[in-house]
């Protein structure tokens, strides 16, 4: 498959792998932490842990936007559904998420909610205008790579004149949460999660570009390499980072400029800036409440704001006391560390987020690496 | 003197016509559809006794029997309809234990409203999809739901087959060391009907893989009457059915990437819908197990019919008490091929 597969050829595997083993200076462990669940996905679907040196660890971060809901959002789209009786229209991969009393939103579609899976905003327009006598509702979720898309929608709602359709606006923001991680007490104060770098997001920095990382790779003194979301790029990213460790550079470097400029996408930037503005605080799943990491509907588009057109009142509500997934997304445990991982909570009964999208750290984990611990063991 | 005149039967409408409630009372309506339908295009010495079952000669050896219900949506899609897929599944299904499939049942599950023009459609592929393999439909059943409580219609089929003596093809009897060969391009079928689908219309030359595979078995297992396994890699794919094998067979498997064939337009589209093929479904393609020894012969034998043209040996039984399915990535790691968690494709077959 053309302009895919150069991007995950095994000889050009091979030879990087090899220049990251020269690379890395004996006796120096080198972490580093690939934000996005889509590094993840990548990292464990084609193995690209095999071709690093011990020395590299990576470590998985809290960028999957499943994964990051917590669970009174969940309420909120179920009781959409169930108890304002709109069409929910959802991603897929949010069906699973456990919410409150062990219910998600497959249990609620059995127990009679109308929620249909879309791939995209658009597609809850349609429903929307094919069903003028019901209100319908696109949870939105996703960072800002699935945000232009929805203002996009509002937008053509807007034009349309369409008066049942909203949206159940639950995006958030990338640099708030990895400023967030490095201001976690377990990273900055008790250095119990020591990162030497990132690997930045992909197609979030397609949009927001690499300017936003710039603060942060500059205060906090850690490399970043924005890179791609195939195997080579990863490898690429890693090895980049390391030479940067080893010089004691802390910059934003680019692998991933087949797509990505330091300015990115201006005409999305400003559909969003048109349509949404910065939330005061928004709850993520472990990591608890973060300041202006979030987006919320403009008062001008009031009318499209599903919170405010049917009254929504956020409740939080704590995580199974098992679960792990706050450390886990925070980077400070492995999924393995987590004691009811592929015990209690599996692919098909998810206890915590992270075992539920593949892009999650568990799931990721649970459905392409755990032989690697009966090879430990 | 009166004459009683001859009862003059308006014909189905198989143009304009929809299903009724009458089509599956048990009165006339349902007669005649059975008369000018079914008996019609299945046409066969069983049917035409009009009796509720079908009374045939058992030849002697073991029989096997196997039943598949077919939901698939959309109805029609390239390369097949849910009529020709409800007949090759369950001649596949048969035919993966080396037996000869011999008749066929189908029951219908009709939705109240349904154009009969449709119904004709279907019948008609199924009878020629039958007759192209050689089972006939020996005995059927209708019922007619009302409307929302069907989704147009389902179709049942049951399928009962012989099978020689010393064959003994079972999922339970991989070993370490054995071989997995695949009969083709995985993936065609689930990705052809996702193409299809409402919503999610794409272009694409990928047409379904439907295909009754028992003309390709009967060459295999002559070749090589010592196979130890074989299935059809339906729903879940290639990766259901050696989880499968491998809790059966009480093995692990490791195979390679990059010798597991998927053709690239239907890589190109599992890319876009952030599918895996491992695990899309496929109607006609089967994965089979045997001795080493055994293995190129049989892999020869596949390849020489033209239902196995790109047969491939992909990997093999490995001895591993936790049963796990591992490749080696064509980037150069390795990973599990997890049982599917979740559906990936809704009501593909």
């Amino acid at each position: 498959m053309k302009y895919v597969d150069e991007f995950r050829d095994g000889q050009l595997a091979r030879i990087l792998a090899d220049r990251i083993a020269q690379a890395v200076e004996p006796g120096r462990t080198y972490r580093f932490m690939e934000f996005c669940g889509g590094h993840t996905h990548a990292i464990s679907r084609y193995g690209v842990t095999d071709l690093l040196p011990a020395s590299v660890e990576m470590v998985h971060g809290p960028g999957c936007p499943v994964c990051v809901l917590p669970i009174g959002r969940i309420d909120n789209a179920i009781a959409l559904a169930l108890e304002h009786g709109a069409i929910l229209c959802t991603y897929a991969d949010t069906m699973r998420v456990p919410a409150s009393e062990r219910s998600s939103l497959t249990k609620a579609k059995a127990a009679g909610a109308d929620i249909r899976m879309v791939y995209s905003a658009a597609d809850a327009l349609r429903i929307a205008r094919e069903n003028p006598a019901r209100e319908v509702v696109f949870f939105a979720i996703g960072f800002e790579t699935t945000t232009p898309p929805t203002a996009i929608a509002i937008l053509a709602a807007e034009r349309a004149g369409l008066a049942n359709f909203s949206v159940f606006c639950n995006h958030v923001l990338t640099p708030a949460a990895i400023a967030n991680i490095l201001e976690s007490p377990q990273v900055r104060d008790i250095g119990t999660v020591p990162l030497d770098g990132f690997v930045g997001p992909a197609h979030v920095s397609c949009v927001i570009g690499s300017q936003p990382y710039e603060f942060f790779a500059e205060e906090y003194a850690k490399p970043v390499v924005i890179a791609g979301f195939e195997p080579l790029d990863v490898m690429q990213a890693v090895l980049m980072l390391v030479e940067q460790v080893n010089d004691g550079r802390h910059e934003v470097e680019n692998e991933f400029s087949r797509a990505v400029t330091r300015e990115g996408n201006g005409k999305a930037k400003a559909l969003v800036a048109e349509v949404f503005e910065l939330r005061r605080s928004f709850e993520w799943r472990g990591l608890g409440e973060v300041p202006y990491s979030a987006l919320r509907i403009k008062t001008k588009y009031a009318r499209f704001d599903a919170e405010k057109r049917f009254g929504i009142v956020y409740r939080a509500v704590a995580d199974n006391k098992a679960c792990e997934c706050g450390a886990i997304l925070r980077g400070a445990k492995r999924p393995k560390d987590c004691k009811v991982f592929g015990t209690v909570c599996t692919p098909e009964n998810p206890l915590g987020s992270c075992m539920v999208s593949s892009e999650g750290a568990c799931a990721a984990y649970y459905t392409y690496g755990r032989f690697r611990d009966r090879e430990a063991a | 003197m009166s004459v009683v005149k001859k009862d003059y039967v308006r014909p189905i409408d198989f143009k304009t016509g929809r299903v009724d409630m009458s089509h599956g009372a048990g009165g006339r309506a349902m007669a005649q559809l059975i008369d000018e339908l079914f008996v019609a295009a299945f046409d066969n010495e069983w049917l035409r006794q009009l009796n509720d079952q079908a009374c045939f000669a058992v030849p002697t050896g073991r029989m096997v029997m196997a039943t598949d219900s077919h939901v698939v949506s959309p109805l029609f899609f390239p390369g097949g309809d849910i009529g020709s897929l409800s007949v090759h599944g369950t001649i596949n299904d048969v035919a993966m234990s080396g037996a000869r499939p011999l008749y066929l049942s189908a029951t219908f599950i009709l939705e109240e409203g349904f154009p009969l023009a449709d119904l004709r459609r279907i019948v008609e592929s199924m009878a020629a999809a039958s007759q192209e393999a050689g089972v006939p439909v020996v005995t059927g059943d209708t019922k007619v739901v009302e409307k929302g409580k069907g989704d147009g219609v389902f179709i049942t089929t049951t399928g009962v087959g012989i099978v020689t003596e010393g064959i003994e093809i079972s999922g339970d009897r991989a070993r370490p060391g054995d071989k997995v060969l695949v009969s083709g391009t995985l993936g065609d079928h689930g990705v052809a009907i996702m193409s299809f689908r409402e919503n999610l219309q794409f272009e694409t030359t990928i047409r379904s893989d439907t295909a009754a595979l028992h003309g390709l078995v009967a060459r295999m297992v002559e070749a090589v009457p010592g196979i130890r396994c074989l299935r059809d890699p339906t729903r879940g794919g290639l990766a259901a059915t050696l989880n499968e094998f491998a809790r059966q067979s009480r093995v692990g498997f490791r195979i390679r990437e990059r010798d597991v064939p998927v053709r690239s337009e239907v890589n190109a589209a599992c890319e876009l819908l952030g599918l895996d093929p491992l695990y899309v479904a496929n109607e006609g393609k089967l994965v089979a197990i045997c001795a080493p020894e055994d293995a190129e012969r049989l892999l020869a034998t596949m390849r020489a019919h033209p239902l196995g043209r790109d047969a491939a040996v992909i990997g093999e039984a490995i001895d591993d008490s936790h049963r796990f399915v591992q490749m080696e990535t064509g980037f150069g790691g390795s990973r599990i091929v997890d049982w599917l968690s979740g559906e990936q494709l809704p009501r593909i077959c």
